[in-house]
């Protein structure tokens, strides 16, 4: 099969042409941030709505200099991820790497590495829904006009309307921010908790929506601001008092767990790269 | 942890791929031949071309072998192989006015001029179980069929003026919105309103099940919209493309099936005040009837304004595509535990909220009632 | 001849106080605005051409909405738009306030500019702002004004919101000032107005209005549609807003008797266009046009 593809399909499984224009895509995405760029969206041997939109800028930018990192809720070995990873090889000739920090690309779905992403890297986001103001208008047209006229209170007002009803603002991941102070867009459902680190950054992130044909981009060093009201701060998930079961961390973002025999409560990093290198560290302290 | 190590989900994929294989062929004696399906099953691989945009009924029988049959992974199968390969032509339009017709009926008119033509149709068989094909002869079956049915080749080919041509020319039609350049909807970024030529190419490659679904609801509820079958015929057309050294001169690369549905719909006045008959337009790969109906419908209905779902561009062309719906719902079998896993954090933060403010309103009321009790002591006093 | 004639303005002595330098200049200056529904023809480009008392052009069927209309607003006074429907007058109010665009004509804002600008060539943008600062508007349907599944609260905050305000406490005591003043109970803040009745909703819809103190105050046809009794309170509400708060408003009515309940000037639309328009009490008392002469006899 792997040979196969080796054969039969362009390097990278795209054609030069095609690689072409998403990366043109791409560039104008890195130009206006947070500013969702169409591009036509090529259909590629794994489902829609399963990633294709990072698929297709991961190979439209991947060379056999590459090391690339795949996580699916930051696991390295969930079999999406795998799945993933088994076709960028079988088409490439890249390294494939679960130390986010070897990594020269890395390909997510739902979360942000906890080592912070340097200026030679990128991340690579897979986004099933990027318009953040779908849920207050369906129509894409109207959606369009909303950015371009930075006619926001749509939005605003279901943040608001949250509050009078819950007490808070019920957005769990996926949550939207402001990019330098022009465009809302939705981060992908990454967990509160992953957001901030959009902030200032050294590296570069990148957004594809296969299905919704949407290429976007916060580059390094733009201010992404969570929405929250001014007497109801932005909030991330709340981990008091617990730590990660295998490498004793308390402050990464943890997965909730129950003990199959026991039905006990625990929890274990969900940076499953970062937390086997700390498994490493601590047990070449002792 | 190196990256040559084998994991766990490695494992699972590959254990996978090896049931799929095993629950295929472990109750049979022989693997299932693909010129069968091809040959036999014409209308799944009739469906698969259509919904794939690829015509090759060769590879849509592979793909129906490999995905069990599954229709949507089958014509998801051809689109991602198509979406690899090279353009190297364009071709002429075709005309279907000229194609060799095998079935061509119009419930517009009693008769036609060239006549009704029933052709292959299920339309009028009854609906009972034929149990003897359970033990088809078909060398027996053939010989008696050879008799029957006239070898259409040697005969003069049926070529029929188009029902539409016949109206046209009576100044009862509209003319054809022209498209303008050509939407390429495989290579150019949509945004809406769409161009024509986009609609048309992505209700052609539409999901059968959904199209008709949203035709029915057109024609049922919303608009009660009832149009008349001017013509659906059913045949094979030429593809040329212009020959590369002599643009006037063609080449024909060969046959493929179509069929195509013009339907008549309610007459309107255009901005000169002229009143005519407007036609819906549909046509698909093979032999594939109800979706081209349900074409023709729903590109009338998304010509006019309204508040039906169906004459809402955005929702008809973003719903319609098989691999884009399927390939969201079925996403769903992937892990959400980072998600859920947020949201549960804000359900916990909430029900804090929620019971802190219960206790504060508890408070207030029992204070409230004591200082009642208070009062009504003193008065008692 | 129909032609324009110019509205006698307000004077402080009408007013029984005196004028300030601010009466001097118009709020709102609008001239030879023109609305047409239809591409319009030779013919009918010329309004002369148009027949009398008929606002659709004969050769092309054009639909003269407005026909070259000037007026001038004052702050703190109410201007009377009377006529029937069809009369254009909704259509009027719908220019000044962006949600439907103009054919031709000016407005101007003193307040926006320095009067300088015609607000109908401003960018979308630049509208939003007006619209959510300078103007307010309560459409005759409420479910036009107001977000029937949002909270009432939550109705005035998206106004608030559009002004640039972020302070969940601050937008729910300025909702709650607003409703009280409307005197929608406070219980209710959080209540969407879909379960409220029509004279409710209306003076919901009048405090999203209000929310954030626009010195114009656009009302179309208020009351129409709502029972005697319930109408008396919202045209209550409405005096009672322009006498605390100086906001100047145009009353759009097909109701003689509302116009003369509220409004210090009137002018009188048929067809399009302006017929008569002069101090609310002269207009009743001598009412010049024909037309005029029946509104005013039917409503005695």
């Amino acid at each position: 099969m792997q040979a196969k593809l080796k054969q039969t399909y362009n390097y990278a499984f795209l054609d030069e042409g095609s690689k072409k224009e998403i990366r043109r895509a791409t560039l104008k995405a890195v130009a206006i941030p947070g500013y969702q760029v169409p591009f036509a969206s090529r259909e590629m041997p794994i489902g829609r709505g399963w990633g294709t939109g990072g698929l297709q800028l991961t190979l439209s930018l991947i060379g056999d200099h590459d090391c690339l990192k795949v996580i699916d809720q930051g696991n390295d070995d969930s079999v999406n991820a795998i799945s993933i990873k088994k076709l960028v090889q079988s088409c490439t000739q890249v390294k494939i790497t679960t130390d986010s920090e070897r990594a020269t690309l890395i390909q997510t779905r739902h979360r942000i590495p906890e080592v912070p992403i340097r200026a030679d890297q990128i991340l690579v986001f897979q986004v099933p829904l990027p318009e953040p103001l779908r849920m207050v208008e369906a129509k894409e047209r109207k959606t369009k006009q909303l950015h371009a006229e930075m006619d926001y209170s749509g939005i605003w007002l279901r943040l608001y309307e949250d509050i009078v009803k819950w007490g808070k603002v019920s957005i769990g991941a996926d949550y939207p921010a402001l990019a330098h102070k022009r465009y809302i867009f939705a981060p992908s459902p990454i967990p509160r908790y992953d957001l901030p680190k959009l902030h200032q950054a050294d590296g570069l992130f990148l957004f594809g929506a296969g299905r919704e044909k949407k290429i976007y981009a916060i580059p390094p060093h733009t201010d992404v601001e969570p929405l929250a009201f001014e007497d109801y701060p932005f909030e991330v998930e709340h981990f008091d008092g617990c730590s990660c079961r295998r490498c004793g961390s308390t402050d990464t973002f943890l997965d909730e767990l129950y003990d199959e025999t026991s039905g006990e409560k625990f929890y274990q990093c969900s940076d499953t790269g970062n937390c086997q290198k700390r498994q490493e560290m601590r047990q070449a302290d002792l | 942890m190196g990256y040559v190590a084998v994991t766990g989900g490695q494992k699972a994929i590959e254990a996978a791929d090896q049931l799929n294989l095993w629950y295929r062929l472990k109750d049979t004696e022989h693997s299932l031949e693909t010129t069968d399906i091809e040959k036999q099953l014409r209308h799944l691989v009739d469906r698969v071309m259509s919904e794939s945009g690829l015509y090759a009924p060769n590879y849509a029988a592979l793909a129906i072998k490999q995905a069990e049959g599954d229709l949507c992974e089958a014509a998801f199968l051809m689109r991602a192989y198509r979406s690899t390969l090279e353009r190297t032509y364009e071709s002429l339009t075709i005309d279907p006015g000229r194609m060799r017709v095998i079935r061509r009926i119009s419930s517009a008119f009693k008769d036609i001029p060239g006549g009704q033509i029933l052709g292959p149709t299920m339309d009028y068989t009854h609906r009972l179980l034929n149990f003897s094909l359970n033990h088809e002869n078909s060398a027996e079956m053939m010989n008696i069929l050879r008799e029957k049915v006239p070898d259409l080749k040697l005969s003069q080919p049926p070529v029929f003026q188009k029902v539409a041509k016949l109206l046209r020319e009576q100044g009862l039609l509209f003319p054809p919105k022209s498209s303008g350049t050509l939407f390429d909807i495989t290579r150019d970024k949509l945004s809406f309103p769409a161009p024509r030529s986009a609609k048309l190419q992505i209700l052609a490659r539409g999901e059968t099940g959904a199209m008709t679904a949203l035709a029915y609801s057109n024609m049922r509820s919303h608009i009660a919209n009832h149009p008349t079958i001017g013509e659906l015929r059913v045949g094979y057309a030429e593809v040329t493309i212009a020959y590369p050294l002599d643009a006037s001169e063609s080449i024909c690369l060969g046959e493929i099936m179509i069929t195509e549905v013009e339907t008549i719909n309610a007459f309107e006045r255009d901005e000169q005040g002229e009143v005519k008959l407007r036609l819906g337009y549909g046509l698909t790969f093979g032999q594939n009837e109800t979706k081209a109906i349900a074409m023709a419908i729903l590109e009338q209905s998304l010509e006019t304004e309204g508040p039906s779902p169906t004459q809402d561009e955005e929702f008809v062309l973003l719903h319609v595509d098989s691999i884009e719906a399927n390939g969201f719902v079925s996403h769903l079998k992937l892990p959400h535990y980072i998600t859920f896993q947020s949201k549960l954090d804000v359900l916990r933060q909430t029900q804090k909220i929620a019971t802190a403010t219960a206790d504060k309103k508890r408070q207030i009321n029992a204070q409230k009632e004591g200082q009642n009790d208070a009062g009504k002591a003193e008065t008692n006093i | 001849m129909l032609g324009y004639r110019q509205l006698p303005k307000t004077t402080g002595n009408e007013a029984g106080r005196p004028m300030t330098h601010n009466e001097m200049r118009p709020l709102l200056s609008v001239r030879h605005l023109t609305k047409r529904f239809g591409k319009g023809c030779s013919f009918c480009r010329q309004p002369e051409n148009l027949p009398p008392l008929n606002n659709r052009c004969p050769r092309c069927g054009t639909v003269w909405a407005c026909n070259d209309l000037s007026f001038d607003l004052y702050e703190g006074e109410i201007l009377g738009i009377v006529g029937e429907s069809g009369s254009g007058k909704s259509s009027l109010v719908q220019c000044l306030y962006f949600d439907t665009s103009v054919t031709g004509g000016t407005a101007t804002l003193s307040n926006y500019q320095d009067g300088e600008t015609n607000i109908f060539l401003e960018s979308p943008q630049q509208k939003r702002y007006i619209r959510n600062h300078l103007m307010g508007m309560v459409y005759q349907n409420p479910w036009t004004g107001l977000k029937m599944n949002f909270s009432s609260g939550g109705n005035i905050a998206e106004k608030l919101i559009a002004a640039g305000h972020f302070n969940v406490h601050h937008i729910q005591k300025r909702a709650a000032d607003l409703l009280d003043h409307v005197e929608i109970p406070l219980s209710r803040m959080n209540e969407a107005p879909r379960n409220f009745s029509g004279g409710m909703q209306q003076r919901v819809q009048i405090s999203k209005a209000l929310a954030n103190r626009p010195p114009i105050l656009l009302l179309d046809e208020v009351t129409t549609g709502l029972d005697l009794s319930v109408q008396a309170r919202v045209l209550d509400l409405i005096r009672r807003i322009q006498h605390e708060s100086r906001t100047a408003m145009i009353v759009v009515s097909h109701d003689l008797g509302v116009i003369r309940m509220l409004c210090d000037r009137t002018m009188v639309m048929k067809q399009g266009r302006c017929i008569e328009a002069g101090l609310t009490d002269q207009i009743l008392e001598d009412p010049h046009h024909a037309y005029t002469q029946l509104l005013v006899h039917s409503l005695l």
